[in-house]
């Protein structure tokens, strides 16, 4: 792994702590768990992700790229966010 | 003629046709119906009897159904109960039923765990991954040789069938007791309106925990149709290809689904040419978002709904009165009489504003141990012991006697489709250190339909940032039930009596 890409998954792993664990409870989860599975983030959670990871990451999320497979894990939205910044 | 008897009869009339579609996987009405048989045999042979209440704690799929017929099978009263809720709430729900089982699954321990330690009722937890050390209490779900034998209960359709919970303005949710006659009759009423038939695909993305959702399943194995159950609606580029390739035909939504549909380009890139039918309830449509809606799907019919969760439905527009009047949603829909009152409960005539009452055999049966709530919408109907259902919502009628809705009379606000109460959220937020007062009111929002927004004093010294009081709540609350903004303020407008004031907060 090269310095960006781990300092993603760092940052969105703080992102998703800081604004959708359900509060005192920190949950412990790991890179290729499904947000969606393990109840981490709803849909509206979604939609703000996607936004910051706009903001975060200079980068546009097309409403085709908007799927799971980009999206519902760490390590989805890692290789999503390094193959954008890599286009 | 018992709830889930619609299912049983599929199962033996068209055994392999997809009851479910959940996923990639198709669940036959044979291998649904065995699974519920294994679901009652189960719960029975751990002492479930009837009219005990088995809470269903579970995302939407194949589990979901299987318990919720499961739990009919032997007369039991079946809880639907959002995964989204948390801990406390689960506890109070199960605490305030004396449930006696819980069917649910390992990715919802976090909140469930802790919650039965509090409810000593619950003495059976069926879940679908099971922890070595948690005593007898907690059992797997039933696998594919399960025992499916159990004796049938002498159930009529006077008795439970289910109970839903509702927020209401106290910060409590009541339970809504609905009878399988009043399911029944909701669902014969229902699907003779929209027009369901045997052939029909429905596409599912809402909560089965809440009503709009159970009874597309409900209503299908009424028909013997095909539901296409998905999650939610977290990705709706997924849902849509979903539609395309199961050639869906009917399409219930909220809103804000409608919202977000409607804001992704390149729709035209999926085949939806088999949509027939498009429902809206739970929250109005703009006029924009109808046309928009028609322009979308030309050769669709879209239906305008209200309804509460007390009786199911109220009413429905006839489609071809949409282009006439776009806003109404329309009458009283098959089996049911509904009209205005005023302040005394004297019905009003066509052109008046007033409060909608219903009569019909949807209407509950009143709210689970809560006699003084119950008689304030449950009151006497026109023929000695009937009870009428008071909405609690106004509308008014135009000179044809079509219903336009008004408002609400009381703090209920609506974000996504789903109920939120502020006094709910205050208390999540008085828990905080260093907060001082809450007032909680909705403000409009365009996805949303209103956005949840707190204001709030703080203790002198105190610091806390919009995010504190989000996460907090998040922690407590369902996640549509966080505040999207928190305002802090050096004080709150009060009444000449002391209390927080708010009208004109927004």
């Amino acid at each position: 792994m090269n310095g960006i890409q781990s300092d993603t998954k760092a940052q969105v792993r703080a992102f998703i702590n800081e604004n959708f664990i359900m509060g005192a409870k920190t949950v412990a989860f790991g890179d290729t768990d499904s947000f969606m599975d393990q109840h981490l983030i709803d849909s509206t959670g979604f939609l703000e992700l996607v936004t910051w990871l706009e903001e975060t990451f200079g980068i546009r999320v097309e409403d085709a790229e908007m799927v799971p497979e980009n999206l519902d894990s760490l390590a989805a939205v890692e290789a999503y966010v390094a193959r954008k910044l890599a286009a | 003629m018992l709830l889930h008897h619609d299912l049983e009869a599929w199962a033996g009339r068209n055994p392999d046709k997809s009851a479910l579609v959940c996923g990639k996987v198709h669940h036959s009405y044979a291998e649904v119906d065995a699974r519920a048989r294994a679901v009652a045999a189960l719960l029975q042979s751990r002492g479930v009897q009837r009219g005990d209440r088995v809470a269903l704690y579970l995302d939407n799929g194949v589990d979901f159904v299987a318990g919720l017929y499961g739990a009919l099978k032997i007369g039991a009263v079946f809880m639907p109960i959002n995964p989204l809720t948390k801990e406390d709430k689960l506890a109070f729900m199960l605490g305030d039923a004396r449930a006696s089982a819980l069917l649910t699954s390992g990715s919802l321990r976090a909140a469930w765990s802790g919650a039965v330690e509090q409810v000593p009722s619950v003495h059976t937890v069926v879940c679908t991954e099971v922890v070595a050390d948690t005593g007898n209490r907690e059992i797997v779900w039933p696998q594919g040789d399960a025992p499916t034998d159990f004796s049938l209960p002498p159930t009529i359709d006077q008795d439970l069938a289910s109970i839903i919970y509702t927020s209401g303005s106290t910060g409590f949710p009541k339970g809504v007791m609905l009878t399988h006659l009043n399911m029944v009759s909701a669902g014969r009423s229902i699907s003779t309106y929209l027009g369901m038939r045997e052939s029909d695909r429905v596409l599912c993305a809402l909560p089965l925990a809440f009503d709009y959702g159970l009874y597309q399943v409900l209503m299908s194995f009424r028909v013997g149709s095909t539901v296409v159950l998905e999650r939610n609606f977290s990705f709706p580029m997924k849902v849509l290809e979903t539609m395309a390739a199961e050639r869906v035909t009917f399409f219930p939504g909220v809103p804000t689904m409608f919202a977000m549909l409607l804001g992704i380009k390149g729709l035209d890139a999926f085949d939806l040419s088999a949509l027939r039918a498009i429902t809206n309830t739970a929250a109005a449509l703009s006029e924009k978002h109808i046309r928009e809606l028609r322009d979308l799907f030309p050769q669709a019919t879209l239906f305008s709904m209200y309804g509460l969760t007390e009786c199911k439905r109220v009413t429905y527009l006839p489609p071809d009165q949409l282009g006439i009047r776009p806003t109404s949603v329309g009458r009283g829909m098959p089996n049911e009489e509904v009209w205005l009152v005023d302040e005394q409960g004297q019905r009003l005539p066509n052109g008046s504003t007033g409060e909608l009452v219903i009569r019909g055999s949807n209407v509950m049966r009143g709210y689970w141990e809560r006699p003084k709530e119950t008689a304030e919408r449950l009151k006497p109907g026109p023929i000695a012991g009937e009870m009428i259902l008071y909405s609690g919502d106004l509308f008014r009628t135009d000179e044809e006697g079509w219903l336009y809705f008004v408002a609400r009379r009381d703090d209920i606000i609506k974000s996504r489709g789903e109920k939120v109460s502020p006094r709910e959220v205050e208390n999540a937020i008085y828990a905080m250190e260093g907060v001082f007062e809450v007032a909680v009111v909705g403000v409009p929002d365009n996805v949303l339909g209103q956005a949840v927004k707190a204001f709030v004093t703080l203790k002198p010294g105190a610091e806390l940032a919009e995010r504190d009081v989000i996460r907090h709540c998040l922690a407590r609350l369902e996640s549509f039930m966080a505040p999207k903004y928190v305002e802090f303020v050096d004080a709150l407008p009060k009444t000449d009596t002391g209390k927080i004031k708010k009208t004109g907060l927004g």
